[in-house]
């Protein structure tokens, strides 16, 4: 089997992160491998180990996502690959999408190609079924488990985390998948990995090997701010036993006309 | 076709999500602002009914694909219907409930119909039939207004951040049948159960959320002796998050929880509210023992009112707090309980 | 000059950091409370390759070099001294002076295990009645045959009870001229028939980690066992301190770290007359010396290990890294405490425990006491390092990383 599995670098979710003069920062916060993205690797290495081959990780950045890649050799992945190309830059979900997808077939004969959930800067959530769109592929979002995969019929079975609990299905493969949390805790890199990723030469692919133009990018960012700051009038209730402050704070409660 | 506005209606087993009413009103002032009508499509088998209650919530007219192989929702398929749909009729703009299914169709969507998605919107101001759409980004820790300059414009808006839908049943409209666009054997997935399903209160859809965090195991109770010490803390936090289950029932609401809680397998990751969890905005949040790390706060922190219940006064989760109590959840939960139960009625 | 990390330095340092902060912290208090080690820990440590991280590849560790090893201690205690003390007795004290003095039939005989972490190392030097006075030492071994026979008592001895094997140092001949040669060191399994070990109750601090004693009687041990030659032992137990103090400063650096993050948080969130603590010049003055204590305690700290890697002798720097480094978290623990007033003093908060735990590394591993006179010593030149018949051997990238 051959998984792509795709990897974001963004701010530590602990980061702070402020706009500065029209510019996102997050002061001396690390940036780190998505996430999310790390439940995708832990199940691509677990199905490999399941039913043998290759993790390839791709990033598409600029070169500090050299380090979402390098933890991701670290955790296990044999191969990674960095998508960067000035042209790019900018680039929205769905143009994100036709560039991975064009990646993904670069790679050739991937039986799946990965996803997390979500990045979380971005927060849009939608990769995972766009470019399984672009490849012609079905998307299983939001997997929770992987019920099955036959590598050589070529289907797989998982269960998918929507509102209402998890809808179970079957697909052919190859088909592209986004996995969320409850697929199980992404193991940490071991120390051989480590020694492998940092010595690992990542190649770099422009728009010129991938063999496509830039995609046009229709959705644009004019503003980003900070949220509007919220004033919040803190009253602390006390006083008394439990059940007299519980009294009080139920009566307030009652007055907010929420419920 | 002439109506501009398009909502896309999103089922699961026949009954329409919430959120699929809040895109309908949200349509229906759009439209009225563009001076076009509003169309809304429902996609799913025996769901004729909905087709009614969103005429009522405010559609002009329906466009109903009503077909035994889109009874399980699929994402090509259903993809597949709008798509055709909206290829054809060329509206301005689809606004989707931001749930699992509207995001997913979205997304596909605009891969077909060559265009971009606005996604989890929180707010719109339109320019003629150019929508400018406020979106909250890092988890809510910043807003970035965003615009798609290609038609139509797919939005998909988040869940609670538009106004209640009102009810008419006197309003009138049109149903128009469409097909299914793929026949069964051109879908490469199955539908083959359900797990868990149909069963608690969504935490996005929630009015009401009651969470507990890492404070839960503080529990005075003796857990059996025979259980090894990671079970007993287990045991002990399980006592808690019933004691907030409670909370939750009388006031109609869900159970939330901190990262923390989760990691320490107090409780299932579905509950999970925070940057890596699901991000909420409920109309009133009860944090219980619950410390405020930023990851969760960013999870939480639009809810309307907070109330905060912790130990220690120097929480951070005080800040955001409309109400606090600094004391032990476990003497104040089950008195809240009891108080408000019985100022409900209940 | 380069003060660079590398690349595996940095994302090793990582990796242990996140196992910290998802694995330790979170209970750590409980099991501080208890009085008890988690179960889970050591299996988990050995499992992700911890406990033979700086052992080379052919002997089953994972071939990372002597800074790596620091940086790992570093991490552990951070998140609690326990940790730190684990290595510090498994790693820097019994598996390195393996290393250092082993013929190669032992290496290959006892370092896998002790690098997969399926067998733990202990020490065995202290004495109820010998500490900084090793040559006060009562054990003896007598040789009988192919064996010796121990007989003594060992006190304060990390992991006493969880050990398989122990580096105990024994008196092999009770005339020599001088007493510190009359010492013999021993790889003794503590499986062997014998041993008795418990474990102490009642300690200040790491109480969430295991100190005890063992109690030898008539142990028989072959004398294929025997670390280095009869009389070498003083000189092993030396070297080996080498190596433990070097992990005890690295894991005090982190202690350090620990104490400073806490009263930045704190900091940050406490108000007092409406303003953050964190304005007052008392409390800067506080947090601006825990920043300068954790970067001088690193520095030493990383130049002892950069030595190691050198192969370059170190007894005098990493005395000067491992004294500096503790004096500095004992005093950082103590003022984390201040910074926390009276939640210093409870342990709703962990700086409580950071104080409790930063008292043992003044005193074991050499006591600040003797460091100061090393230190006046070496510097009125009353002492001088002799080259050693056995040195810990050079990091060498190739050699440690290839593969069997």
């Amino acid at each position: 089997m051959k998984i792509i599995v795709f990897v974001k670098q963004v701010p530590d979710s602990a980061a702070s992160v402020a706009v500065e003069d029209g510019k996102v920062t997050w002061g001396d916060a690390p940036l780190v491998i998505n996430p999310w993205d790390e439940y995708a690797v832990e199940a691509a290495l677990a199905l490999t180990e399941a039913h043998g081959g290759d993790v390839v990780a791709i990033s598409m950045g600029s070169e500090d996502a050299k380090e979402a890649l390098k933890h991701s050799l670290a955790m296990g992945c044999a191969e990674a690959i960095l998508i960067n190309d000035p042209a790019f830059a900018g680039a929205d979900s769905a143009a994100a999408a036709r560039i991975l997808a064009a990646a993904a077939q670069k790679v050739g004969d991937a039986d799946l190609v990965i996803f997390g959930k979500q990045a979380i800067d971005s927060d849009t959530g939608v990769s995972a079924a766009m470019t399984a769109r672009v490849l012609g592929w079905p998307a299983i979002t939001l997997v929770a488990a992987i019920d099955a995969l036959d590598a050589d019929a070529k289907t797989i079975q998982a269960q998918r985390a929507m509102e209402e609990g998890r809808q179970v299905v079957s697909s052919k493969l190859p088909a592209v998948l986004s996995i969320v949390k409850d697929y199980g805790e992404p193991r940490y890199p071991s120390f051989m990995g480590i020694r492998k990723a940092s010595k690992a030469e990542i190649p770099m692919w422009s728009a010129a090997d991938l063999g496509i133009t830039a995609p046009e990018a229709v959705v644009s960012w004019p503003e980003i701010m900070s949220p509007p700051a919220r004033e919040i009038a803190n009253e602390i209730i006390e006083g008394g036993s439990p059940e007299e402050i519980a009294a009080t704070l139920a009566d307030k409660i009652m007055a907010e006309k929420v419920l | 076709m002439t109506n501009k506005v398009w909502v896309y209606v999103d089922q699961f087993k026949g009954e329409a999500l919430p959120a699929s009413w809040e895109a309908v009103t949200a349509g229906r002032d759009l439209a009225d602002k563009m001076g076009t009508g509003l169309t809304a499509i429902v996609i799913g088998s025996g769901v004729e009914a909905i087709a009614n209650t969103a005429i009522q919530y405010g559609a002009d007219e329906v466009l109903l694909a009503d077909d035994a192989s889109l009874e399980d929702y699929r994402a090509n398929p259903y993809t597949a219907v709008f798509a055709k749909a909206a290829a054809d009729a060329a509206p301005d703009v689809v606004l989707f409930p931001t749930t699992s299914r509207g995001r997913e169709v979205a997304a596909m969507a605009a891969i077909d119909l060559n265009t971009g998605v606005l996604v989890d919107v929180t707010a719109m101001e339109t320019e003629g039939d150019a929508i400018l759409a406020t979106r909250p980004v890092y988890a809510g820790k910043l807003l970035c207004k965003v615009k798609c300059a290609t038609r139509p414009q797919l939005v998909t808006l988040r869940v609670r951040s538009f106004g209640k839908p009102e009810l008419d049943e006197s309003r009138t409209g049109t149903t128009t049948a469409i097909d299914a666009v793929m026949a069964e054997d051109e879908i490469a997935t199955k539908v083959l159960d359900y797990v868990d399903a149909g069963g608690g209160v969504s935490l996005s859809d929630a009015n009401v959320i009651v969470s507990g965090g890492r404070g839960v195991s503080s529990n005075p109770a003796e857990a059996p002796a025979d259980l090894s010490a990671e079970d007993q803390e287990i045991w002990k936090a399980h006592e808690g998050f019933r004691l907030i289950g409670e909370l939750a029932t009388v006031l109609g609401g869900a159970v939330g929880a901190s990262r923390a809680a989760v990691d320490a397998k107090y409780i299932p990751y579905a509950h999970q509210v925070g940057q890596t969890g699901k991000v909420v905005s409920p109309d009133l949040y009860i944090a219980s023992g619950i410390s405020g790390a930023i990851q969760h706060l960013a999870g939480m922190r639009s809810s309307k009112v907070i109330v905060a219940i912790n130990k220690d006064a120097d929480a951070p989760i005080f800040k955001l707090a409309r109400y606090g109590v600094v004391g032990d959840l476990y003497d104040i939960v089950p008195a809240l309980t009891v108080a408000l139960k019985e100022r409900l009625g209940k | 000059m380069d003060f660079k990390l590398t690349e595996e330095h940095k994302m090793a340092q990582q990796m242990v950091r996140d196992f910290c902060a998802k694995e330790v912290i979170p209970t750590i208090a409980d099991w501080d409370r208890k009085q008890e080690m988690d179960p889970a820990i050591l299996p988990r440590m050995a499992e992700l390759g911890i406990m033979g991280i700086n052992l080379p590849v052919k002997y089953g560790g994972q071939g990372f070099d002597y800074i790596t090893l620091g940086l790992v201690c570093e991490e552990l205690e951070y998140a609690d001294t326990t940790l730190r003390v684990v290595m510090s007795v498994h790693m820097g004290l019994c598996a390195m002076s393996i290393l250092q003095w082993g013929t190669e039939e032992q290496k290959m005989r006892f370092l896998p295990k002790l690098a997969s972490g399926e067998h733990y190392g202990s020490f065995g030097l202290t004495e109820p009645g010998a500490g900084s006075d090793v040559a006060g030492m009562a054990s003896t071994a007598v040789k009988d045959g192919d064996d010796y026979i121990l007989n003594g008592e060992k006190m304060w001895i990390s992991l006493a009870t969880k050990a398989h094997v122990c580096l105990i140092v024994a008196r092999t001949d009770s005339t020599a001229d001088k007493p510190t040669s009359g010492l013999t060191a021993f790889v003794v399994e503590l499986d062997s028939e014998g041993i008795t070990t418990g474990d102490l109750h009642g300690k200040l601090g790491v109480r969430a980690g295991s100190t005890g004693w063992i109690a030898m009687n008539d142990v028989r041990v072959p004398a294929s066992h025997r670390l280095g030659e009869e009389g070498e032992g003083f000189k092993i137990a030396m070297g080996s301190l080498d190596n433990g103090r070097y992990t005890v400063g690295a894991g005090a650096t982190g202690l350090i770290r620990a104490s400073m993050d806490a009263s930045v948080k704190y900091a940050h969130e406490r108000e007092t007359f409406g303003k953050p603590i964190g304005s007052y010049q008392l409390i800067k003055q506080k947090i601006g010396r825990m920043r300068r204590d954790y970067e001088m305690a690193r520095l030493l700290c990383l130049r002892a290990g950069w030595m190691k890697n050198e192969g370059l002798r170190n007894t005098r720097e990493t005395s000067q890294a491992k004294w500096f480094a503790t004096d500095a978290s004992f005093d950082a623990a103590n003022e984390a405490v201040q910074v926390h007033g009276a939640y210093g003093f409870s342990d709703e908060y962990p700086v409580e425990r950071f104080l409790r735990n930063s008292k043992g590394a003044v005193i074991y591993e050499g006591t600040s006491e003797i460091h100061t006179l090393m230190q006046a010593d070496y510097e009125l030149g009353y002492r001088k390092d002799k080259p050693l018949r056995c040195e810990l051997p050079a990091f060498n990238a190739e050699e440690w990383q290839a593969e069997k």
